[in-house]
């Protein structure tokens, strides 16, 4: 296995592990700003145990999220050292802007949002939520026009020669709004909002099948499914963009989406699936709808879309992948659109916790906006290849010159056994609270697993010193009403 | 490689802008992180709560929460170096994480292990599942620091670089006695500064131990400190060159040795705060020196210098530079205030409530 192979393995698995948990992170965010904001306008404490319930969730979530982040600012000098020579000038500056306008806001505030509930009033702690959020969306803001200017070079001259040649920022503007940069940044946090509302939607309809902490779970559920109904059907909007936007900036990308081998003559039609064979240059298995890629690109049912052969050899994209993922990623989107509008159907009749069935799919329905983001990820990272930069440097180019295939080795075995301990408990802790549900949250982080018992000796013993802690005295409160629904 | 048209004094001016945003950057991580993996490397000296007498939560845990809402904000002053490193200097990040590509990764490995080992030691009760995340707190918290003084030491002692301004040695040139040396100096000096902290936030029978600790740590770092000046003075011949071109930087050392002077001072009166001012003064004026070494090279070639990367050979442009400084003079205000507001809301002594970890 050679370094070029290795160093984007490496890659690729640091930055999907990665990105399972900023999405969270931003569309949690949302969730809970809109949460406390009801809480503030209506006082009532189901909103504020919802919104503690969340933010304690949240927590763990961007702990792992900074961690596993971390690592991706620096790969880029210990694993692409040649590319962080050559475009440092343009793609530095965005990765900075992230740390001073977004890392430092969202760290800060949140030490508020997670440790102030009882040290700040109302308002302040609800100003720090909005400034998480508003981090966390920064932060996204930044990494996302990194990334659009790798895929749509802009405002940008190149000095000197060879190897010796490097990009140079003529036009900071240019570059930030580069010609994908906006596309693509509705594009991943519409993603961002769906991933976190059916999160929070999956958990809220396991607590209405269980009949646990039901206040908190409908609560939630009504604000989760608002944000999911609305992001889905901006999703389409957002995704024809897209689509648009990449016929006209990467048409190479674009033939390798749709498995289009053969500019043909008239419209160019679409596949619904498929499996693109590059020796045949034919989609084998496939259903195609004739004439629609034309009526989506250029509202032209008779204009044909270039294929990969208006491309030359070396720069074509391989082919199989990024047409399954991208496929992929549409058919979810399509799911998560129709799961939305049903959910709504039934919740404004009043009669969606009625809908066992439903509320099942919605509890496993988790996993679809996360294989969805992941899958659009590799779609349009791979769909770039050969280039790192579009145009101008290859991948192959990219890498550090001093750093051996061993090395590379070692660091992803070493990757790979942190990160699966990693998720490991990050599930189990996930899986821990979930269990608790909000009711232990006043309990404290410090003692899960800990108030089914206390709350047993708390009925037996009234006078132990459990009682003496006031959000324990409302949390077992909490319990017995519960109980008795 | 440079151009040609980059020789003007603006640019130069900028460049040494950026050498200086860099040194408070790493002032910033040196002080803030500094104390909170500083009580990371004490961790272990801390009762835990299953010991024999001690109270409902252990000592670990007051430990834990007295850095609990700030260690995350402290690490960002090290991500946002690392940002700043790569748009002023990119030739410098380039080969600084390529040629000492191991000790990164084994630092981000740690830094995750860390964090991790923070946040998850709460979740269960158990007195395994407490134990294992203890250890793992408290060793990546030393490896932290220890492979951060190594770097340091490297930096300082000149690492060889070939004439395309790539890393020419190996991972062992790295572990030099000279570079093993600043990185025990720093584990010292973090544990010290991360005691005086906990003097701060403790009170009771901890606070006893705590004063224990720094009377403990402060002698081990004077012992680091003097031998540390005097390897550096003997093994790196151009340690002092800038101190002939700018004498009044003696100015500096002569602070540094009276911050040091005050550290015990203050223990003695039982003013924490003093000390903690005064630790904190220390640790500055100890990157002071270091960028004194350093200056003007961002990465010292050995035995070649003509190879180095200095930041008038290593810097984007001057269009980036520029750039860069009207960010951080917007972000700067901005960073101030919120980490000056969240050190304020927890201020005082470390409690545990319903919110801690």
């Amino acid at each position: 296995m050679d370094v070029l192979f290795l160093s984007r393995l490496q890659f690729a698995l640091t930055v999907m592990f990665h990105y399972l948990f900023p999405p969270l992170s931003i569309g949690l965010g949302l969730h809970m700003v809109i949460l406390e904001a009801r809480y503030l306008l209506t006082r009532d404490p189901a909103y504020e145990q919802a919104a503690r319930f969340w933010t304690k969730v949240f927590a763990v979530n961007f702990a792992v999220g900074v961690a596993t982040g971390l690592v991706m600012e620096f790969e880029f000098g210990t694993n692409w050292a040649t590319y962080s020579r050559y475009v440092g000038d343009v793609f530095g500056s965005a990765l900075a802007s992230e740390g001073i306008f977004a890392f430092f806001l969202e760290s800060g505030f949140l030490a508020v949002l997670v440790f102030g509930w009882d040290r700040v009033k109302p308002r302040v702690h609800f100003f720090s939520t909005l400034m998480v959020f508003f981090g966390s969306t920064f932060s996204a803001v930044w990494i996302v026009i990194a990334n659009s200017w790798m895929h749509t070079p802009a405002g940008f001259h190149i000095v000197g020669e060879g190897i010796h040649a490097r990009a140079e920022i003529t036009d900071f503007w240019a570059m930030v709004f580069n010609p994908s940069s906006m596309h693509r940044l509705g594009h991943v946090l519409l993603g961002s909002f769906l991933q976190g509302a059916f999160f929070v939607l999956s958990i809220s309809a396991y607590y209405l099948l269980k009949q646990r902490h039901l206040e908190v779970a409908r609560k939630s559920l009504k604000v989760a499914l608002g944000i999911a109904t609305v992001s889905s059907l901006a999703m389409l909007l957002s995704g024809h963009e897209q689509a648009r936007a990449l016929a006209h900036n990467q048409p190479a990308k674009l033939a390798a989406f749709e498995g289009h081998f053969e500019t043909g003559e008239g419209g160019t039609g679409l596949y619904l699936f498929g499996s693109p064979n590059p020796q045949t240059k034919r989609v084998e298995y496939g259903v195609e709808i004739p004439k629609l890629l034309s009526v989506l690109v250029y509202s032209d049912p008779n204009k044909p879309v270039p294929g990969l052969d208006k491309i030359p050899a070396d720069e074509q994209p391989p082919v199989q992948i990024p047409f399954q993922t991208y496929h992929i990623m549409i058919s979810i989107g399509m799911y998560l659109i129709g799961l939305s509008l049903l959910s709504v159907f039934f919740a404004l009749r009043k009669r969606l916790e009625q809908q066992r069935w439903l509320l099942k799919i919605l509890v496993v329905s988790v996993v679809a906006p996360i294989i969805a983001n992941q899958a659009g990820w590799v779609a349009t990272e791979v769909g770039r290849q050969p280039w790192i930069v579009q145009g101008l440097l290859k991948t192959s180019q990219a890498l550090s010159k001093t750093v051996q295939a061993d090395q590379v080795l070692a660091s992803i075995l070493l990757f790979t056994f942190v990160y699966i301990g990693l998720f490991a408990v990050w599930v189990f802790v996930l899986h821990s609270k979930i269990q608790h549900g909000p009711a232990a949250v006043g309990g404290g982080h410090g003692d899960d697993g800990f108030l089914e018992v206390a709350g047993e000796r708390v009925a037996r013993e009234p006078e132990t010193s459990l009682t003496s802690v006031p959000s324990i005295r409302v949390a077992c409160a909490d319990l017995t009403k519960e109980d008795a629904e | 490689m440079r151009r040609s048209h980059q020789g003007g004094r603006r640019v130069s001016e900028l460049q040494v802008f950026w050498f200086a945003a860099l040194g408070l950057l790493l002032t910033g991580y040196a002080i803030l992180d500094g104390f909170d993996l500083g009580v990371g490397t004490l961790h272990l000296f801390a009762k835990s709560e299953f010991s024999e007498g001690s109270d409902d939560h252990g000592e670990r845990r007051i430990l834990l929460n007295a850095i609990g809402p700030l260690w995350d904000g402290n690490e960002v002053w090290l991500v946002t170096f690392g940002g700043a490193l790569f748009a002023a200097f990119p030739r410098a990040y380039a080969t600084a994480l390529s040629g000492f590509y191991m000790p990164f990764m084994l630092l981000l490995v740690t830094l995750i292990g860390r964090a991790v080992a923070i946040e998850f030691r709460s979740k269960r009760p158990e007195r395994w599942w407490r134990a294992y995340w203890d250890f793992s707190f408290s060793a990546a918290s030393t490896l932290v620091t220890l492979i951060a003084g190594v770097a340091v030491g490297n930096a300082i002692k000149g690492i060889p670089i070939d004439a395309e301004g790539e890393y020419a040695g190996t991972l062992l040139t790295l572990l030099n006695p000279y570079a093993l040396a600043v990185g025990a100096f720093a584990v010292v000096t973090s544990a010290m500064h991360g005691s005086i902290y906990l003097a701060l936030k403790t009170e009771g029978a901890l606070r006893k131990r705590v004063t224990g600790w720094m009377w403990t740590s402060f002698g081990l770092f004077l012992v680091a400190y003097i031998a540390v000046t005097i390897l550096t003075l003997v093994s790196v011949p151009g340690a002092l060159k800038n101190f002939e071109r700018w004498p009044v930087a003696w100015v500096l050392v002569a602070l540094n040795v009276l911050a040091i002077a005050n550290i015990p001072r203050a223990i003695q009166q039982g003013r924490a705060g003093y000390a903690f001012i005064s630790s904190s003064a220390t640790i500055a004026s100890l990157v002071f020196l270091f960028g004194m070494a350093m200056f003007p090279n961002l990465l010292h070639s050995s035995p070649m210098p003509e190879n180095s990367l200095s930041i008038y050979n290593a810097s984007s442009s001057e269009t980036t530079l520029r750039l860069m400084r009207t960010v951080a003079f917007i972000g700067a205000p901005l960073i101030l205030t919120y980490t000056t507001t969240v050190y304020w809301i927890f201020r005082g002594k470390t409690r545990i409530d319903d919110t801690s970890y």
